[in-house]
């Protein structure tokens, strides 16, 4: 399910916006970009472009569209700064503009395409899983069986791990109560091990 | 530690990993790993689904910096964001947002607020009064104030990537001014503009003003030496005005 992305985000416990300290200068300049400042929306794309590319790849897979929607979704952020009404941090407000406008243009694809594409867009040429397994390299095994998850469970131990959301800040980009995010990163990593067995990596969880 | 509260807590863990937990919540966490050896081992698995989590994004690259001009060139191609609702309909939203029950409290507040400010001012008419019948003769000290001088206002923000020179404002006279107005080149990247700031030894103190300019704080402690640092400043690719405050 997607929402609207530029909704009032709820309230986040203070103790999760002090562990973000850089944030007080991420909504500095919101406030100087609502006011038309280039200068201050330079600084917010050098500081957050490389990780909403990455996260919005991570959802359409096929990098000339991750291209096309990175300068998407900070034009959004210029146009629409004067709406920010920092009850959420500014990184995650980004990432659920760019969750929605990602997963708009998937949906405008035909499914055939995308499966097309899945297979050449973001291939990195490594290993299979099993090739990878005869060469001892969990690792990559790991990191193969990652690829190979959901999108929505891929998205959600993106976010996570990688993006270092909160629980409630996962909630507000992904649109879910807290109580899913906590099941579905469960179940996410429940498949990952179960791919992980297939794959003749036990670890022996869950 | 019921089965549910463990439950819970290894729900928690990659959190706990990514330090995204709150502080009761890494705390009961930390307890937990220390006393339990299959916790323990579990936070070793989700630590490296983790690592290999964050090897697998690294690895997807970066935006091409063509993304980045497409971006500035719609924000330059692009109508103005939409105007602001106008002031009274944000106060109508404002109230629309509240309950009656805090409407109620905040109406309640506000008169009480009014009533002791009312009290307060009457009492100080009162007390002026009651001194202007006591002393004859009272003057007041104040430190002079010097007469601002005449600048010319700086031009509106350009819609365009191009330049465009205001009129010097300049009150560098005293020869004691250690600020600078300038306004950098609309490519002038961030790695640029820090370089500039550092060479310069200069801070940001203020802006943007109107006109796109900065208020930059430099060491200069009199007339010649601001005069040497504005000539630096000026010799720079990224700055397109600066000038004395």
């Amino acid at each position: 399910m997607v929402d609207e992305p530029y909704r009032a985000f709820g309230r986040l416990p203070d103790e999760s916006r002090t562990l973000n300290a850089p944030e007080a200068s991420d909504e500095i300049l919101i406030g100087r970009i609502a006011g038309g400042d280039r200068l201050a929306m330079h600084a917010l794309y050098a500081r957050h472009h490389v990780k909403v590319f990455r996260f919005v790849l991570r959802l359409v897979r096929n990098e000339a569209s991750a291209q096309d929607l990175i300068s998407e979704v900070f034009l959004d952020v210029w146009r629409q700064a004067d709406r920010f009404e920092g009850r959420s941090a500014v990184s995650t407000w980004i990432l659920a503009i760019a969750r929605f406008k990602a997963l708009s243009s998937v949906r405008r694809r035909k499914e055939a395409e995308l499966d097309e594409e899945q297979a050449e867009a973001i291939e990195d040429g490594a290993d299979t899983p099993d090739i990878a397994l005869q060469k001892k390299d969990t690792g990559e095994v790991l990191r193969r069986c990652l690829a190979k998850l959901s999108p929505d469970h891929r998205e959600i131990i993106d976010l996570v791990y990688y993006h270092e959301k909160s629980v409630e800040e996962v909630a507000e980009i992904v649109a879910i109560p807290e109580n899913t995010v906590k099941t579905r990163m469960f179940y996410a990593r429940k498949k990952l091990a179960e791919l992980l067995k297939e794959a003749g990596v036990e670890r022996g969880w869950p | 530690m019921t089965p549910n509260e463990r439950q819970e807590l290894e729900t928690l863990l990659p959190w706990h990993a990514a330090g995204t937990l709150g502080p009761v919540d890494a705390a009961r966490v930390e307890a937990a790993l220390a006393s339990d050896q299959e916790l323990a081992r579990h936070f070793a698995i989700v630590r490296e689904e983790m690592a290999e989590t964050i090897h697998l994004n690294e690895a997807l690259g970066s935006p091409s910096p063509r993304a980045l001009d497409r971006l500035l060139a719609a924000i330059d191609a692009g109508p103005a964001r939409p105007p602001r609702a106008p002031f009274g309909a944000r106060i109508a939203r404002l109230f629309a947002a509240l309950t009656p029950q805090a409407v109620a409290w905040s109406a309640a507040i506000a008169a009480l607020v009014i009533v002791l400010q009312a009290g307060v001012i009457a009492t100080m008419l009162t007390g002026e009064r009651a001194g202007q019948r006591r002393a004859t003769f009272e003057t007041a000290s104040a430190p002079e104030v010097a007469p601002l001088p005449r600048v010319s206002a700086p031009a509106p923000a350009p819609a365009s990537r191009g330049l465009v020179t205001a009129a010097v404002p300049t009150s560098a006279a005293n020869g004691a001014a250690s600020h600078v107005l300038v306004r950098f080149a609309p490519d002038a990247s961030i790695a640029d503009i820090t370089r500039f700031l550092e060479t310069n030894k200069a801070s940001v103190v203020d802006g943007p003003k109107p006109g796109g300019l900065y208020r930059l704080r430099v060491n200069a402690g009199g007339k010649d030496e601001l005069a040497s640092v504005v000539a630096t400043m000026q010799a720079s690719k990224i700055v397109g005005f600066v000038a004395p405050e």
